[in-house]
């Protein structure tokens, strides 16, 4: 099994978080939303498998690659 | 005259206030957050105020403790910019209570201009034109009577229309329907949209116009009674509701329409009881040169610069004056418009991704200059863009005699232009205003997608590198 890190691509606030361990995701389904500059922004799946972690809390204030999840697949 | 005003705001708006107050000759006090410790605005204001934690509701928007620094500092006037606190009647009426003035209307104003059905309704009856549509607010899409006549309307004025929610603002929650079928989901986004963002779940619903240009008309008015239009501006470049150039004139102005139009804008300034800066906008319809009310703003807008560069009145001056009780420093008849004037707004976002946000530290900064160019910014190199707040960096403007000068100057100044270490709106300008479209001035609200501005802007890059 190999193991795909998520990460923040901008810095924001963890506004919503649209899944939990244990979830089959999709490549594309949203994992959570970040607010930036006024603008909510989805973070998708980059891959089609499993969340084994959630690092990610909302009301979080993450930076650029910031660890929001990690998916197996 | 004042001797002391608080800029309850940040950014380049804010920096804009110290300047003129520096030029009045009244001390300015900023309020700044957490990330806001070294914007220019803070450094170069007379006195400073911490208000810790960045996040909005807590800093910008806090009034409480926004009125205990002015009470603290001194000031007589808060001057609000845009945004944050700059249209809330709460704020205006605790600066009154407080006995502090409030720069912009009084909150009976600011009251008469919500909800927008409201304002609508008003201007409708006091013989300002609006668009075909429902003249009450619909409050619930679960009120079956209620769609039923909203049904018939739509049928009666004829698709498309457009949704739109009372409460709204920055286009959240209007949708289009194309046809009948489209009209319950339309309503229903409406609804949920204008409950979630702005607390108010009712709406109305006008004609929608495929080929329209967004027209607004910067309005004075001071304490005496005197109201003056300062001439129209054009915001049609826009995505998603949000402007992205303006110009003035609109190509599409005569004199005899600016007259027309103007003193319909006096009209809304006089239905509302207006004093100070306020911006009526206008839905003009390209195939039938009709226009009609859309909202009024009433506060100062973002693109005012452009009134400034056409007329050489300063806006934010006048607004101090008009607040402090003195009378407008001019009438109607010596307003001048002369050659045109462009803005391009720069934001840090990536033009190239969708747009995505683009808050990171400014590694390189170099701005243009020379004839015709002014620039209004908040940032430097070295000065890290927030998250916390909007995108807009600064904005960039050029003047020419003519359109073609200004267009010119424009490109010329953004080709000049070095920001590094953020993306930035400046390669969508330089394609936009090379469209032949807006070469034209025939441009419409669709001229993003329609002339695919955006594929236009890949397609510039891949030729660039490749």
């Amino acid at each position: 099994m190999a193991q795909e890190n998520v990460e923040a691509p901008i810095p924001g606030k963890v506004i919503s978080i649209e899944c939990k361990v244990g979830d089959t995701v999709q490549e594309g389904d949203v994992i959570c939303y970040i607010e930036s500059m006024k603008m909510e922004n989805p973070i998708v799946a980059p891959v089609a498998g499993k969340i084994t972690e959630l690092k990610a809390t909302e009301g979080e204030v993450v930076e650029t690659g910031g660890l929001l999840a990690i998916i197996e697949y | 005259m004042f001797n002391k005003i608080l800029i309850a705001n940040r950014g380049e708006i804010a920096f804009r206030a110290v300047r003129e107050c520096k030029e009045m000759g009244i001390r300015s006090v900023a309020i700044y957050s957490d990330a806001d410790a070294d914007a220019l605005f803070v450094k170069h204001a007379d006195e400073k105020y911490p208000l810790g934690d960045p996040a909005p509701l807590s800093s910008y928007l806090n009034m409480e403790k926004i009125i205990d620094i002015a009470k603290k500092s001194g000031a007589e006037a808060i001057y609000p910019g845009y945004g944050f606190l700059a249209e809330n009647p709460k704020f205006v009426e605790l600066c009154e209570q407080n006995g502090i003035e409030f720069i912009g209307p009084p909150s009976d104003s600011m009251n008469r201009a919500k909800p927008k059905h409201r304002a609508r309704k008003l201007m409708k009856d006091n013989g300002v034109p609006t668009a075909p549509g429902t003249d009450d607010a619909i409050e619930s899409v679960s009120d079956t009577a209620a769609i039923k006549a909203v049904t018939e309307v739509a049928d009666s004025i004829g698709y498309p229309v457009i949704v739109k929610p009372s409460g709204g603002g920055g286009g959240i929650g209007m949708r289009v329907a194309k046809d009948k079928s489209e009209l319950e989901g339309a309503m229903k986004y409406a609804e949920s949209r204008g409950s979630s963002s702005f607390g108010i779940a009712a709406f109305y619903l006008e004609r929608y116009f495929t080929r329209a240009k967004h027209i607004e008309f910067q309005v004075l008015a001071d304490k005496m009674g005197n109201v003056v239009y300062v001439g129209e501006r054009e915001c049609s470049v826009q995505r998603r509701y949000q402007k992205l150039i303006e110009e003035a004139p609109s190509m599409i102005m005569t004199p005899e329409l600016r007259k027309r139009m103007g003193e319909d804008s006096i009209k809304v300034a006089k239905a509302l009881k207006y004093v100070n800066a306020l911006t009526v906008e206008y839905i003009y319809s390209v195939d039938t040169g009709e226009y009609f009310f859309n909202e009024c703003n009433t506060r100062l807008q973002v693109e005012h610069p452009v009134t400034e560069l056409l007329t050489g009145f300063n806006m934010i001056k006048e607004q101090i004056r008009i607040a402090a009780g003195e009378k407008l420093s001019f009438t109607q008849d010596d307003i001048q418009p002369r050659g045109w004037a462009i803005e391009c707004r720069i934001n840090a976002e990536d033009p190239f991704k969708g747009f995505v946000p683009s808050p990171a530290k400014i590694t390189d900064y170099q701005p243009p200059g020379g004839f015709g160019v002014r620039i209004d910014s908040g940032v430097y190199a070295g000065y890290t863009v927030p998250f916390q707040y909007d995108p807009l960096m600064l904005k960039l403007l050029s003047w020419g005699n003519n359109r073609e000068e200004a267009i010119a100057c424009m490109q010329r100044a953004l080709g000049e232009f070095i920001i590094e270490g953020v993306h930035t709106s400046i390669p969508f300008h330089k394609v936009a205003l090379d469209d032949e479209v807006f070469r034209g001035g025939n441009y419409t609200t669709n001229f993003v997608e329609e002339r695919e501005i955006v594929k236009k802007l890949m397609q510039s890059r891949s030729q660039a590198t490749g």
